[in-house]
């Protein structure tokens, strides 16, 4: 799909990205060698096989939903400006970013867009809502095999029953970043990049 | 007041009767029998640990019940003004008074304190922050070392006088001993700030890893000293010998740990001595790494850390309890002798005061505090996500607290190759004084002057738990994704590495295949439970169990299947009803499981009860003869 200049990184595609993202110029071309290394099929677009040839994704409980949110809706090929925006969001804040006016809306590592991005790994059918299933089907995942149904179902009402402050019985994005309001989520949802 | 005054006439009592008269037998005299004797040799040296550890206790017990002044002042501050009360009563008393032996404290006085700080370490933040923690454990304290010692040593050149004896190696050496940020003091002072996790954990863990620099510092220095010059190849080996005894501490305890984890994996018949085996292989880990002269205390926290989560879903809940409180005894007790003793001490030990030395030596402490924390933070602010602010840099500088390590290490010198021993002791006694006075008093105000985030009272929630393994699952993939192996991966790695090999070996039972978010939630469960039934707490008791459920089922509408209902009611009357009770348990092998077994137990007090009086009648009438303890010993284990 494309010849192979195309799917060579511009510089006007890096300075879209930086603006888009934050990330540095010597960080985008990095990672664009690593989206290069991924691309098995060298069309200029990973597929859902070439993320699954990752080994620690392959062997992580939540791999087949990290692997989703690369992929936009209903789409099977991920080029490097989603690849790239999906990585925004790890980005550690910077504590210049938060006082910077904010012309475009929220850059895409704010606290806030993390958590949305964390929500919708839960949330499968965006609906806004964790419902009582779908966080059964996450423990699932997380647990393995050898827990009861019905223990586990114990434990998805438990976390329901905490979360939840207008008793509909499901965790909404504001409920959800309130239950985790005492953890730092600038820390734990951040990844160094190599400059 | 009274009863402190009490007590302090019975300490001055006893140190009397020491050198009492003793019973003098002479064969030859008719005497009369002595109804009542006295001999007190025969008990001193436990009675006077008693009295010690007993005075200390009440001190604790009689500042806790005056709000206002344990409110202001620190309570180490306190303990060292009751140690010089103490000692200068002793001193007017014509005795002198003991100093803190430097024996028993590196091996009663201090262990407990460690074993309790590394046991109870919190993990997460500490391997989060562990670069900056190594950081100003080793090189902030090389920093200080060296800085104070130079310093120090220009200053006693330009001195001249009586400080001009003072050589270049002895004010290293002294600088090693002063420049260690002390444990027990940080955790004395710092337990009552309550200040958010991330200081309390750098400025705690940089005391306990400091620990490997300075034993390293100081044996090196005493070598150097002891061997009259210092060649190129001597420094290197220091710098090698800092990494064994880092290293090797860490391994021993490590070692200790597995083997302990090993151990409780086969205590399920003998739960009584299970929080035995986890102190004794603790001690013993201390002991082994002094031996080698390694750094006892990584050895005794790398053995609590490795130790702790296999221990803990091998023994039963009551040991883990039992093991609690334990551990928060023993430290409590051991901080409250140990500033005792440091008062005590300072009343008694030789002093040699230079007003020069002494008020250098704690300009200086503050001044390359200061500037080391300040210098290093710049360099790791580049490499760390969460930055530190001014703000925490300057509580890392002032919460930089010395105390009875360093006393003790210089009272260990030999006074033949420090002639200017006294005067080094003296300035230290200075300087933990002014560090506890000043800046422990002075620290609180402050932290809220500058308001410091103070540490969030959260109870441990399912949530949080839920979405932190969550985030870290995540983060992991995203780290694999990126090709980059940071912090999650490796953790990531050694997380599979220990479920799928170490749990299996060291985790008896179905325990082993455990995840770890049911345990929590189990412990989270049992713990509510517990909680619910306190509140509920009325006279019928079984009343209280099944209304409490039911009403807790109609505030919020949630539909426990009948066999969690039936779980929950089974736990609550197995735990709950026997805490209410006396337990009367006799045996020394087993705690009684059941409340089937009262009436049994019952017949076999009641008989035992008659045994006792009978043989303590028969005990009564026979002639006192000084029996040989052995023997007197059988007598009361047969009871």
């Amino acid at each position: 799909m494309g010849s192979r200049a195309s799917s060579l990184l511009r510089e006007e595609d890096i300075e879209e990205i930086k603006k888009e993202t934050g990330f540095s110029h010597s960080q985008i071309t990095r990672l664009y060698s690593r989206f290069h290394s991924l691309d098995k099929g060298e069309n200029g677009a990973l597929s859902r096989e070439d993320f699954q040839r990752i080994p620690e994704l392959a062997i992580n409980p939540l791999g087949d939903r990290i692997i989703n949110a690369f992929f936009p809706e209903g789409e099977d090929q991920a080029n490097f400006r989603g690849f790239m925006r999906t990585l925004a969001h790890f980005r550690p804040v910077e504590d210049n970013e938060k006082n910077k006016d904010l012309t475009s809306g929220e850059p895409l590592n704010s606290r806030t867009n993390k958590l949305l991005f964390a929500f919708r790994l839960y949330d499968l059918d965006r609906d806004d809502k964790i419902s009582r299933d779908e966080l059964l089907q996450v423990l699932r995942m997380m647990v393995g095999v050898n827990i009861s149904d019905e223990q586990l179902g114990s434990i998805a009402d438990r976390t329901i029953q905490e979360a939840d402050t207008n008793g509909d019985m499901c965790i909404s994005f504001s409920e959800f970043i309130k239950v985790l309001e005492k953890v730092d989520v600038e820390q734990k949802m951040s990844i160094r990049f190599l400059h | 007041m009274k009863k402190r005054m009490k007590m302090l006439l019975l300490l001055g009592f006893c140190c009397g009767m020491v050198f009492g008269d003793q019973n003098r037998s002479d064969p030859h005299d008719q005497r009369v029998f002595p109804v009542l004797s006295i001999n007190y040799d025969y008990v001193q040296m436990p009675f006077e640990v008693s009295l010690w550890i007993l005075l200390a206790s009440l001190m604790k017990l009689g500042f806790h019940l005056l709000p206002v002044l344990s409110g202001v002042v620190p309570e180490s501050c306190l303990l060292i003004v009751v140690g010089l009360l103490v000692g200068g009563l002793i001193r007017v008393m014509g005795k002198n008074p003991p100093v803190l032996d430097s024996q028993l404290f590196f091996l009663c006085l201090l262990p407990p304190i460690i074993l309790d700080a590394g046991y109870f370490l919190p993990i997460r933040p500490f391997t989060e922050n562990a670069g900056t923690i190594l950081t100003f454990a080793v090189l902030g304290t090389l920093w200080n070392v060296f800085f104070m010692g130079a310093v120090l040593y220009g200053a006693c050149r330009l001195e001249a006088g009586r400080l001009a004896s003072v050589d270049l190696l002895s004010c290293l050496l002294f600088g090693s001993i002063v420049s260690a940020v002390d444990p027990v003091a940080v955790l004395a002072v710092f337990e009552e700030i309550h200040i958010n996790e991330l200081l309390h954990i750098l400025v705690f863990g940089e005391s306990l890893l400091n620990d490997a620099v300075t034993v390293v510092l100081y044996h090196l220095f005493e070598e150097f000293a002891h061997a009259g010059e210092v060649t190129v190849g001597d420094v290197f080996l220091g710098v090698v010998c800092f990494f064994v005894v880092a290293l090797g501490g860490v391994l021993v305890g490590g070692v200790y740990g597995v083997l302990a984890a090993f151990t409780s994996r086969f205590t399920s018949h003998t739960r009584v001595i299970e929080p035995l085996f986890v102190f004794l292989y603790s001690y013993m880990a201390y002991l082994s790494a002094e031996v080698f002269h390694l750094s006892g205390i990584m050895a005794l926290i790398a053995c609590g850390v490795v130790m702790r989560p296999y221990v803990e879903a091998n023994i039963s809940h009551k040991s883990y309890t039992t093991i609690k409180y334990f551990l928060k005894m023993w430290s409590s007790v051991s901080e409250t002798l140990i500033f005792i003793f440091l008062g005590v001490s300072t009343v008694a030990g030789p002093h040699a005061w230079n007003w020069t030395f002494v008020s250098i030596t704690i300009v200086l402490c503050l001044l390359s505090r200061v500037l080391g924390v300040v210098g290093l933070t710049y360099i790791i602010n580049k490499y760390r996500m969460v930055k530190l602010s001014g703000k925490d840099q300057f509580i890392v500088a002032y919460g930089g607290l010395r105390g009875a390590i360093a006393f003790s290490l210089a009272f260990l010198l030999s006074s033949d190759d420090f002639p200017m021993k006294d005067m080094f002791l003296t300035a230290i006694i200075t300087v933990i004084f002014f560090t506890v006075f000043v800046q422990g008093m002075t620290i609180r105000p402050l932290v809220d002057l500058l308001a410091v985030k103070k540490r969030k009272q959260s109870k441990c929630s399912i949530n949080e738990e839920i979405h932190t393994q969550f985030l870290e699952h995540l983060l992991a993939g995203i780290e694999g994704v990126c090709g980059h192996y940071g912090h999650h991966h490796w953790r990531h790695k050694l997380n599979r590495f220990n479920k799928r090999y170490i749990k299996r070996c060291l985790i008896g039972g179905e325990r082993s295949q455990e995840p770890q978010l049911i345990s929590f939630y189990n412990k989270m469960e049992l713990k509510q439970a517990l909680m619910l039934l306190e509140s509920n707490s009325s006279a019928n008791l079984s009343a209280g169990v099944t209304a409490a459920i039911p009403r807790q089922r109609s505030r919020k509408t949630l539909n426990i299947s009948k066999e969690r209902e039936e779980e929950i009611r089974k736990i609550l009357r197995g735990n709950l009803q026997k805490t209410r009770q006396r337990l009367c348990s006799y045996s020394r092998h087993t705690l009684k499981p059941d409340a089937e077994d009262d009436d049994w137990s019952e017949t076999r007090l009641r008989k035992q009860r008659v045994e006792m009086e009978r043989r303590m009648s028969h005990f009564l009438t026979v002639p006192a003869l000084p029996e040989s303890p052995p023997a007197r010993r059988a007598r009361v284990e047969s009871v």
